[in-house]
This record gives structure tokens, sequence and C-alpha cells, in this order.
């Protein structure tokens, strides 16, 4: 679905990502760890297309056979790409359905959006409240995060990347988000970016990446992340 | 949450409209000889047929406007010459009743900006503005009934002689500024509006303004009265076709809040890029009336206005919102003045302003506390939104207060559009420009808001049509 080759990306020519290989397979999840800092979220937005993350010479981005490294990113979500942030900015006088409004312009009826963001809303416990509001302003980290599967859920793309969606959280968010996603996998790939184990209770992983210091270290399977949970980073990477 | 059911405009049309404007050949029946001097005042005077005190009126004005120098701060003006501009021309003979009496090519221009079609649906009475003379209008029978006066000043002048005489010019004397002295000299048009006590309008009162000949200035005069516990809202929408040369709007508006009463004044403001926009605004708020000016500025080469309230009376409130939009080659000198003279008056001041390309705003606000105004409060709130690194963007707020009971409230920011934001939005599947126009949409909301759905579709398109091609 995803192909990585050779990426490496600097952020004012200090090193962040060193040289990535990986191709994600669709309809899998997959899960990616690591400690602070070893370029998790560069990870997501460069596969996103944040234009101030550079990628390096020889750097290339392959999605169903396509380079995409090239394209801006919001050709890559016409593709299918789908990240939900890990720290989403409020955005005044934008509300959600606005957004979506235009998102999905010639694409999909308004009023179509406007019913299923209000079916979406409520399955996910988003208050009418959190809706009518602008965008993020004044939302807790669990309803900013509710937010973003909301947006993940009505957009329908293939290739979602969900950076630290556990994260702030509480544990009834946490159900609530992960047992929606995992009724909805069907047909897409998942790349879930997180720190704890926690949410993989609910989607199961089929494989685990593991990054340190920018660098792809080990690749397993769900049984992995059980590892790190249980006997830390630093036991998993061989003591480095 | 707007517009769910409207068709999508054709963009072909607006550009034809907004961008490039259009004009119709001109067809008039009288035509004024360019410049100004006291026998051309008298001329305009005689043609309209006036009682003696208002050709006195605007002889003595003239006279203040030749004395007057031209304001000493404020955007460079010297761009204009009142030697080249024609000060009056009558369009047609006389009023027309219907749409159907109506010259083509002024119903074609209409057309394009959608008078009937917005009169059907939405409006209570419309008076539309062709050159200097208000040659279409019409007024709801339920308003008449109700003893509510709307007509244009000219026929005011004729029919309600004692009304007009009694508030014309009090509120803004000739001598207030140099363009309110010009405006008073040669004024011709604007709207006049009259609510008797307890009467509530409920849907707006609108009219639309466009200048539509050469080096033609346009000065128009509206006064509102507002009898005690009365509540209008009036609207006043401008779109103006492109031209080469120089053209100056000089309008004066008076507002009269009497006891209890609400008068709502929302502007959009759309002007070609070679209007001098220079409009002296002022309202007057009684005993817990409640005066508010909604002002858009989207166009225009150079804006200098700044509504104001005096708030004259005990628990009168008085706000002002605005936008101002300055893409390349404009300015927006835009702002509000607030002046309490009674205890427990309330002021409110929300200033949003987006510069593009080099385009220049400016907040120029004045808010003043006399002595005796105990228990008054003042909140100002100004934000400034800039596109890029060659637009500017300036405030001048001045506060004069001379009372030590008061609650004072300043807020003033100054935004760049973000990386990050672009790129959220991006992430989601927009263009870059959409993305740009929905935060910059977004950013003006808490004033949009309070203007009426069609005047903010409008408005969000005008918006959208300036961020086309913007190089972010």
């Amino acid at each position: 679905m995803i192909r990585l080759k050779n990426v490496s990306v600097a952020i004012d020519e200090k090193p962040i990502l060193k040289n990535i290989n990986f191709e994600f397979e669709p309809g899998k999840i997959y899960a990616v760890m690591g400690p602070n800092g070893s370029g998790k979220s560069t990870l997501a937005y460069t596969i996103m297309g944040h234009p101030s993350y550079e990628l390096q010479q020889g750097s290339r981005i392959i999605m169903n056979g396509e380079d995409i490294t090239e394209k801006e990113a919001n050709e890559r979500a016409e593709k299918g790409i789908f990240l939900s942030f890990q720290s989403p900015l409020a955005l005044a006088g934008v509300k959600v359905q606005q957004l979506l409004r235009l998102a999905l312009e010639g694409k999909k009826d308004p009023v179509a959006i406007y019913k299923q963001v209000r079916e979406v809303a409520k399955k996910l416990k988003i208050s009418d409240d959190l809706l009518n509001r602008s965008l993020n302003e004044g939302a807790s980290g669990g309803e900013k995060k509710k937010l973003e599967v909301l947006q993940a859920v009505v957009l329908d793309k293939n290739f979602l990347i969900f950076d630290e969606v556990d994260t702030g959280v509480d544990v009834d968010a946490l159900k609530t988000i992960a047992q929606y996603l995992d009724t909805h996998r069907e047909g897409k790939t998942y790349v879930i970016i997180t720190h704890y184990n926690r949410i993989l209770h609910y989607l199961k992983p089929d494989k685990v990446l593991v990054l340190a210091g920018g660098e792809l270290k080990k690749v397993g399977d769900g049984s992995l992340a059980e590892e790190i949970e249980i006997n830390g980073y630093e036991s998993v990477l061989g003591g480095k | 949450m707007q517009n769910q059911n409207q068709p999508e405009p054709q963009q072909d049309d607006l550009e034809f409209d907004y961008k490039y404007g259009f004009s119709m050949p001109e067809n008039y029946t009288f035509k004024a000889r360019k410049g100004l001097d006291a026998e051309q005042v008298k001329e305009i005077s005689m043609m309209k047929g006036e009682p003696g005190w208002m050709t006195d009126f605007r002889l003595k004005a003239y006279e203040i406007f030749t004395s007057l120098p031209m304001p000493e701060w404020g955007p460079d003006l010297s761009g204009i010459h009142f030697d080249d501009i024609y000060y009056y021309i009558k369009p047609t003979e006389g009023q027309a009743r219907s749409w159907d009496d109506l010259p083509q090519e002024i119903k074609d221009t209409y057309d394009r900006i959608g008078v009937p079609e917005a009169e059907k649906k939405f409006l209570a009475g419309v008076s539309a503005q062709y050159e200097s003379e208000v040659v279409y209008e019409s007024v709801h029978k339920e308003l008449t009934k109700k003893g509510v006066l709307f007509c244009d000043m000219d026929t005011a002048l004729k029919k309600y002689p004692e009304i007009v005489k009694k508030y014309f010019g009090t509120l803004i004397p000739s001598n207030d500024n140099k363009f309110a002295a010009l405006n008073s000299a040669v004024w011709s048009g604007g709207s006049f509006v009259y609510v008797p006590a307890g009467v509530k309008v409920g849907l707006p009162l609108q009219a639309y303004f466009r200048i539509n000949a050469e080096r033609f200035g346009q000065f128009e005069r509206t006064l509102i009265i507002a009898e005690p516990g009365a509540d209008v809202h009036y609207i006043e929408g401008c779109t103006a076709p492109v031209y080469t040369t120089d053209s100056l709007h000089s309008a004066v508006v008076e507002i009269f809040c009497k006891e209890s009463s609400r008068v709502r004044y929302t502007t959009v403001q759309n002007w070609s890029t070679n209007v001098y926009n220079l409009v002296t605004k002022r309202a007057r708020a009684e005993k817990k009336a409640f005066m508010e000016w909604i002002d858009c500025n989207i166009g225009s080469q150079v804006t200098m206005k700044y509504p104001s309230v005096y708030l004259t009376g005990e628990g009168a409130r008085g706000e002002v919102l605005s936008i101002a939009f300055a893409n390349k080659g404009q300015i927006q000198d835009a702002g509000a003045k607030m002046v309490h003279l009674a205890p427990n008056t309330r002021s409110r001041i929300v200033s949003k302003s987006i510069s593009k390309s080099g385009g220049r705003t400016s907040y120029r606000g004045l808010v003043h506390v006399a002595k005796h105004a105990n228990n008054s409060s003042v909140y100002v709130s100004c934000d400034a939104l800039l596109l890029d690194e060659l637009s500017r963007s300036d405030t001048y707020p001045y506060m004069k207060i001379r009372n030590n009971k008061v609650e004072i409230q300043h807020e003033a920011t100054v935004e760049k559009i973000g990386e990050e934001k672009l790129f959220y939005l991006m992430s989601r599947g927009m263009k870059k420009s959409d993305a740009e126009s929905l935060l910059v949409n977004g950013f003006i909301e808490p004033v949009s808001r309070e203007i009426p759905l069609e005047y903010s579709i409008e408005l969000n398109r005008l918006i959208n049509l300036e961020m086309e091609g913007s190089v972010g």
C-alpha cells in the first residue's frame, strides 16, 4: 500500500529520520512505538506531506506503485491518506461541519455529510455543544481526539495514521474510540503511533515497529508490544 | 452551518461581477460640469426644488469646505482632485414607481447585484441608489401602516420637511470635517428612515449603492430616527464597477436613538479599488438606547471610516463590530469612536482586519469617558491577521478617561496565518487557497455571524475571491 524507500528526514539540517525502509500492506494494523523523540510523529508528518520536513536525497514514498514523494498534503489526502494529529490546533471560527463540507466539496452531498457527522458524533459521545463550537477551542485532550476520529470516519480514507490517539484520553473515551475504530477497520490500513499497549488490546496489531534515534530498530508481531510494556525499550532494543 | 442548500455560484459570473466590474452605457438627462463653486451648489439645490433653508445650509457648508484643510493624519489623500469630479448627475426624470418602469441598463445593473430577487425573499423595503438619486424604491405596506417612513433623502425633504429640518446636520455639523462639509454642500440621495415610538421593524431595511460614472463622486446622506422603544435594522451594501480614474465617495450618516430604542446599521462595502471612501457616521444613543454599527470594508482604494456613538443617556449602549480587508494597493483606515457622556453606559468595539499582498489596515479608535460617566464599561478588542510579509497593520487606540469608576478592557493581537493550521486543513483534502479562505472566514466569524445570512454568504464569497491566487 505504502512503501517507504530510504526515507531520511531533516529539520534545519538536523537528521530526524534515518534511512527508513518499510512496506505497509493493505488491510493491516501497525503499531509504531518508541521512546520520546525517536521520530514517530515525524514519520507521520512525512507520510502526510508536511512542508517543513525536508526529505533527503534518495528518499521515496511510494503509494500503490505511484511515487508521491513530491505531492502536497491535500493530494495525498485525495489518494487516501489520513492523519489524526497528536495535538490538533484550535481553529477559531471554524466548525467541524464546515471543515468537512469544504474538504468533501463536490464529492459528497452536504446534507449527507451533516447527517453523518451527527450520527458519528453520537456514537463517539461528542456533545452537541462541542460539535457547534470552533474546532478544538476549549476542548479537553479526549474531546480533541474524538474530533479527530470523527473526521477520520467521515472523510473515509483507507490509510489512516493515528498519532497518539490514546494520549490524554481517559479509559472510557479510549474504549469508545478504539472499539469504534475496530468495527470500521474493514478495507483500511491503520498505523497506530503509541506509547502504551492499552489501545492495542482493542486493536490487535499485525506488526509492531520500534523506532529509536530516528531509525527503525525492530519489527515484530503483537507480542513485541507486550514485551516493551513489561521490560521497556532498552531491554527490547538490546540495552542500547 | 450556513448556505447548506445554497447553490454554488458560477465562478465565471463572480469573476465578472467583482473582479473586473462592469459598467453600463451612460444615458443621462442632465450632466453637471466638473468642479465646484457656490453657483454650482445653488444650481444643485434649485434643480432639486429645495426649500430656502436647505439652499442656505448647502452654501454655508460649501464655505466651510473651502476653508477647512485636508486631514493632516491618516492615509495619503493627494490623489483626490476636487476640480476633476462631477458633483451632481441626475440619472432619470423623476422616480420610477415599479421595477418595470426602470430603464433597461439600470435594471441590468441591478439584476447583476440581485436587488429584485433579494427583495422578494427578504426585504421589507428596497431603496436602491443609482448615481446620485434613488430611482427605484418600494416600501412594504405593513411598514407604512405602522407609520414607518422609509424613502430617499430628497423625497423626505419634500414630504417631511419638519422632521428633516429638526435633525439634519445636528449630529454631524458641516464643520465637523472637510468631507462632511463637502457632503453637506452637494449631498444627493441616501436614505431617510423614521420609526415611530414602540414600533419594531421585523425585517431589515436595505439599500444598494453603486457608482456608475467616471470621475463622479457620490455624496449620499442618510438620516435615521428611532423614537422611544423603536427597533430597526438598516443595511447598506455597495458594489461598484471598476474605472481607471479616481472616484470619491463621501457619505454622511446620522442616527438618532431615542430612549430605549435599538438601531443596528450594517454595511458591506465593496467599492472598486479606485474609490476614495471617506465616510462620516455618527449616532446618538439616549437613555437605555442601544446602537450597533456593523461595518465590513472589503473594497475601495482608501477607506477612512470611524463610526461613532455618543452615549448621552444613562444606561445607553454602543457597539462597533468591524471587518477590514486590504488587498494589494488598498488602505483600510477604519475604527470606531465611543463617547461616554452619562453614567452606566457601555461600549464595545470589536475590530478584525486582514492584510494581504501589501495591503494596509489600521485600527484607529477613540474612547472618551467624561467626568460624570460613573460605572461605565469599555471593551476594545482589535485583531489583525497578516497573510504575508508584504502586508502591514497598525493600531492607534486612543483613550481619554476622565473618571475613576470605569471598567476598561483592551485587547489587541496580530497574527500570521500559520503553516501548521494550513497543513492541518490540507491534510483533510483541501487546497491551500481553500484552507486560507476558511481560516480567514473563521477569523472574522465573531463579526460576520452578526450579519444577516444573505450578506454573510456574499461576504464569504467576496473574501474567497480576494484570497484566490494568493501566494502563501
